[in-house]
């Protein structure tokens, strides 16, 4: 593979939130004191540490600040991480900085400070445009405040995505339809759908267990997938991937990153690397405690916990889990490439029976060798993965 | 060696949990056969695996040391017998090698099936009977109750039941005592030629195969040349002893006296339960009667959840039936399952027995079907067989007739219960035999198909009765029956792991309480599974799995990435436990499960 194809990704994980929401099982903690120069001395640290991992460092194509609640960050210690990240690898020229920002008023106004400390890209954490079910998620905004906040950042960002949850318990048809065509007319260029998933560890988890209805049925919900692909697409929006809707070259280009199986560093705490190293995939993860996390980078420079180095046949089931999410499929030439003949790795009668019931498809542009889910096949990705892969 | 006037022989009758072996522990006690440290750490253990082999509880046997009021020196025999129904074979062979037996009813509970069963052989094996009362202790004991329960129920006179408590140690003298007074010395003579009864034999780790034996004529010495009256083998003595209740060797054992001998024997197939010893020089006239054979008469496919352990069952089963030559097996292939093999068992108990001690001793994953019977099938050009596995049932055009096995099934019941347990008796085709009551319970004699039985009636007759009835069978007859062999089919194709023999007027009504029961135990799929119960080419019952809908993970992301696989994993894990039928993912209990009538 050549060095223009192989793309690097930063990520960096800021750990803290104002309140955590009942739905998220992210690495993400409640704390009144926060010590950003302890952060940003250990963040800047770890980033120097991960680079050494490299074989050859190549420039930066995506940066992304997530969490938690990265728009809790000050601007000044963004733009330290991005001044670092600059000098150890350098930005390729088109390079997209997202950071993630809640749709409240204090964070919204932070957006500025954001830009110039040279963020490029917004994703604002919307969830939902009804109170009632604003309330049920537990989070902190209002709708009006999230309309505010989404237009401000239209007028500071060229590149504007929001995070949207559906399938709510009682959530209709009708009730999101009239959400997302509220949001279409908004002019928006990339949106992130995801259908409420109970995750072990959170809130809802418990309430879960103890009998509550926290999500709509399968049946529901998988009708209510159909209906937002038809609906995204007739606007031009396309789902990219399982989740994720936009219009021709607005993908996010940082996410592409994982489920194209290419090179990104995680710094922060909990945050994870994974990058190809002398024909192997080298996976890395920082300590989770953002305590522990900060005791560790004082003491080492970086706080990586596990290293783990993947079989060949971890590795492409890997590649298959995250290719499959992409619209484009992942191509098996490359798996092949990487992790050996592909019936190691791949049962082949099991993907004959399922290209045949119109689950999988290869895409005829790309040599045929691209496999793919089609339309029906997505939302059974979990039981062809299990199925297909060895 | 003891004289004969100095010997009593006793079995143990009692249902299980009515306190057999706490009895049998505190009479070894007071004999002094082992120390206090001894017998928590020996006999106890040791009859701990004993009880939990089941089936291997072969014959446990006791020899106890008691000098009676009389001031004279006795050797009582303790001979254990098995308390269920299945091994009613043992219990019978238990009882031919003793004069006499303690009927231990529980002073709280009263006579239970079992019991009854086990007391009725006892007497028709001329014993002499001493009723105990157990658990007198108990404040819920009703003694006088449980006595008039005895006379009525049983027909023995109870008025002198002896009222003990092995956990408080009542009693227990009486009992010694009253073995001495009450039981008849056996009779037997010195001087005639050898006659042994081979009671039993197992393979022992450590001695090799055991032979447990009752003299009734004779002496058996070490040394000595025996020969198999039956297979006409001979063999030289290598030792000789009793169970004290450890194998302690002994010069000699004469008319009267049980113990074990070594004698070169290599297979327990060579000691042939049930036959005569004597001396090769000096051969006795006439053998005794011995035993009618055991005879499987519940079959069940068993097969490995892994492929590859088919070897490590076989191996598994060849170990077992060193044992316990009362259990047949032979290999049989499924398309649903695979290789695995076709078990014949001496009743339901049995099969669990087995199948329990395949999984926890030789660590074997397995897959079984349903249990079904021996049915005579009769052809239209003559030719008669035994049918073990409804999936080779030949075509209904060349059978003139198939008989099936009935049972003649007892079942004491609280009279609160008569009502639900006679509607399960007419559901599953009895006959009523007999009914009658004694006190607060009623006891329901009824005729069954044995097919109806061997299922699921013990639960079914549990859950209707809180667990209050006892139920005991015998094998009765064959007779002809309108019999119908139902096909499932899985999208169209026949699983023969679940076809299964049944009446053609419930053909329908079980066909369609499989098909909504394998609604519920198979998954839903990536597309929509068909599942039809057929008699034939004829579909008698539908029902439809709908496809699955949604599986996907909606966020995933680059820390997603090791949790998620993790859960992948997870996933395939549990397809492993299924087996593919088709393109269809059936879970491995739904073999067994989907037969189930419950509470249809």
């Amino acid at each position: 593979m050549s060095r223009e194809d192989q793309s690097l990704g930063l990520y960096v994980h800021w750990p803290f939130c104002k309140a955590k929401c009942p739905y998220c099982d992210f690495n993400s903690h409640v704390s009144s004191q926060v010590d950003y120069a302890a952060f940003q001395t250990g963040m800047l640290a770890e980033m120097r540490h991960l680079a050494s991992h490299l074989e050859q460092p190549s420039k930066l194509r995506s940066i992304f600040f997530g969490g938690g609640t990265p728009s809790l960050m000050p601007p000044d210690l963004i733009a330290a991480i991005l001044a670092e990240a600059e000098q150890i690898f350098g930005f390729a020229t088109d390079i997209e900085i997202t950071a993630e920002a809640n749709p409240t008023s204090v964070e919204t106004a932070k957006l500025t400070g954001f830009k110039s400390a040279g963020v490029n890209r917004v994703s604002l954490g919307i969830q939902a445009l009804d109170p009632a079910q604003l309330h049920f998620l537990g989070r902190e905004h209002s709708v009006t405040e999230a309309l505010a906040a989404l237009a401000l950042a239209q007028t500071i960002f060229e590149r504007v995505s929001i995070d949207l949850i559906y399938g709510l318990p009682g959530q209709t048809p009708v009730n999101w339809q009239a959400t997302l065509r509220q949001l279409l007319g908004l002019g928006l260029d990339h949106l992130s759908l995801y259908q409420l998933t109970i995750e072990a560890g959170t809130v809802f988890y418990t309430r879960q267990r103890q009998g509550d209805v926290l999500t709509g049925s399968d049946d529901v919900v998988a009708g209510l997938f159909e209906m937002t692909n038809a609906t995204m697409e007739e606007a031009g929006l396309a789902a990219y991937e399982v989740s994720n809707y936009a219009r021709d070259g607005h993908e996010c280009r940082h996410n592409l990153t994982y489920w194209q199986a290419h090179d990104w560093l995680g710094i922060g705490p909990g945050a994870h690397s994974r990058f190809d190293r002398q024909g192997q995939r080298v996976g890395l993860a920082t300590r989770r405690s953002p305590q522990s996390w900060l005791e560790m980078t004082a003491l080492k420079g970086h706080a990586i916990e596990t290293e783990c180095v993947e079989t060949p046949m971890g590795w492409a089931n890997e590649m298959l889990m995250m290719g499959l999410r992409l619209k484009t499929g992942i191509d098996l030439n490359l798996i092949e490439q990487k992790c050996g003949p592909r019936q190691l790795w791949l049962d082949q009668n099991r993907l004959a029976t399922h290209f045949e019931a119109g689950l999988l498809q290869f895409l005829e542009d790309h040599n045929g060798d691209r496999l793919a889910t089609t339309a029906e096949g997505r939302l059974l990705l979990n039981s062809l993965l299990a199925d297909i892969t060895r | 060696m003891t004289a004969p006037e100095q010997i009593r022989n006793f079995s143990i009758i009692a249902h299980i949990d009515h306190g057999k072996s706490t009895i049998a522990d505190r009479l070894i006690q007071m004999c002094g056969g082992l120390s206090e440290r001894e017998m928590t750490e020996q006999v106890l253990d040791n009859m701990d695996i004993e009880r939990e082999r089941g089936i291997t509880i072969k014959a446990q046997t006791v020899r106890l040391d008691y000098t009676a009021k009389d001031g004279k020196a006795y050797v009582l025999n303790l001979m254990d017998t098995p308390g269920h129904v299945d091994f009613g074979y043992e219990v019978s062979r238990s009882l031919s090698a003793c004069e006499g037996s303690l009927l231990i009813v529980d002073a709280s509970q009263g006579v239970e099936a079992q019991t009854l069963a086990n007391v009725y052989q006892a007497i028709e094996a001329n014993h002499e009977i001493v009723p105990v009362l157990n658990k007198i202790d108990l404040p819920a004991a009703e003694p006088d109750r449980i006595k008039t329960q005895i006379e009525e129920v049983i027909g023995l006179p109870a008025d002198d039941a002896i009222a003990a408590s092995a956990k408080t140690g009542a009693g227990m003298a009486e009992i010694l005592e009253a073995l001495v007074t009450q039981l008849p010395a056996p009779i037997g003579d010195r001087e005639a030629p050898l006659k042994a009864l081979l009671v039993d034999s197992w393979y022992d780790a450590y001695l090799g195969v055991m032979t447990l034996v009752r003299v009734r004529d004779g002496v058996l010495r070490k040394g000595m040349k025996i020969r198999m009256m039956g297979t006409g083998a001979t063999h030289v003595i290598e030792r000789v002893g009793v169970f004290s209740p450890k194998p302690t060797p002994v010069d000699e054992l004469g008319p009267g006296e049980i113990g074990f001998i070594n004698a070169g024997v290599k297979t327990v197939s060579d000691a042939k339960v049930g036959d005569t010893i004597t001396e090769e020089r000096r051969l006795c006239d006439e053998a005794l009667p011995g035993f009618a054979p055991s005879v499987p008469v519940v079959f069940c496919g068993l097969f490995p959840v892994d492929t590859n352990e088919f070897t490590g069952l076989r191996e598994a089963l060849e170990k077992l039936s060193l044992n316990d030559a009362s259990f047949s097996f032979e290999a049989e292939t499924s398309a649903a399952l695979g290789f695995g093999f076709r078990c014949g068992f001496l009743g339901l108990l049995h099969m669990e027995v087995i199948r329990d001690r395949l999984s926890r001793e030789f660590n074997l994953e397995l897959i079984s079907t349903a249990p079904s019977v021996v049915y005579q099938m009769h052809m239209t050009d003559g030719v008669r067989f035994d049918l073990h596995n409804p999936a080779d049932m030949p075509e209904v055009t060349k059978i003139a007739e198939i008989e099936e096995p009935w049972i003649k099934a007892t079942i004491l019941t609280p009279d609160e219960y008569l009502g639900p347990v006679l509607t399960l008796c007419t559901e599953r085709r009895g006959e009523q035999v007999d009914l009658t009551y004694a006190g607060n319970r009623a006891m329901a004699v009824y005729r069954l198909p044995l097919n109806e039985v061997v299922f699921d009636f013990y639960d079914r007759l549990k859950s209707v009765t809180k667990g209050y009835a006892s139920f005991d069978y015998a094998v009765d007859n064959y007779r002809a029956g309108d019999l119908v062999k139902v096909s499932i089919l899985v999208n169209g194709d026949p699983v023969d792991a679940l076809s299964m023999i049944v009446h053609r007027d419930q053909a329908e009504g079980k066909g369609r309480a499989i098909c909504i029961r394998l609604k519920d135990l198979v998954p839903r799929q990536m597309f929509k599974v068909a599942l039809q119960a057929a008699i034939g080419g004829k579909v008698i019952a539908r029902e439809t799995i709908q496809a699955l809908r949604k599986d996907v993970t909606a966020k995933c992301y680059g820390g997603d990435i090791s949790r998620k696989k993790k859960l992948l994993e997870k996933q395939k894990e549990g397809k492993k436990k299924m087996r593919q039928f088709g393109k269809v993912d059936i879970p491995q209990n739904a073999f067994f499960e989907a037969l189930k009538m419950g509470d249809n």
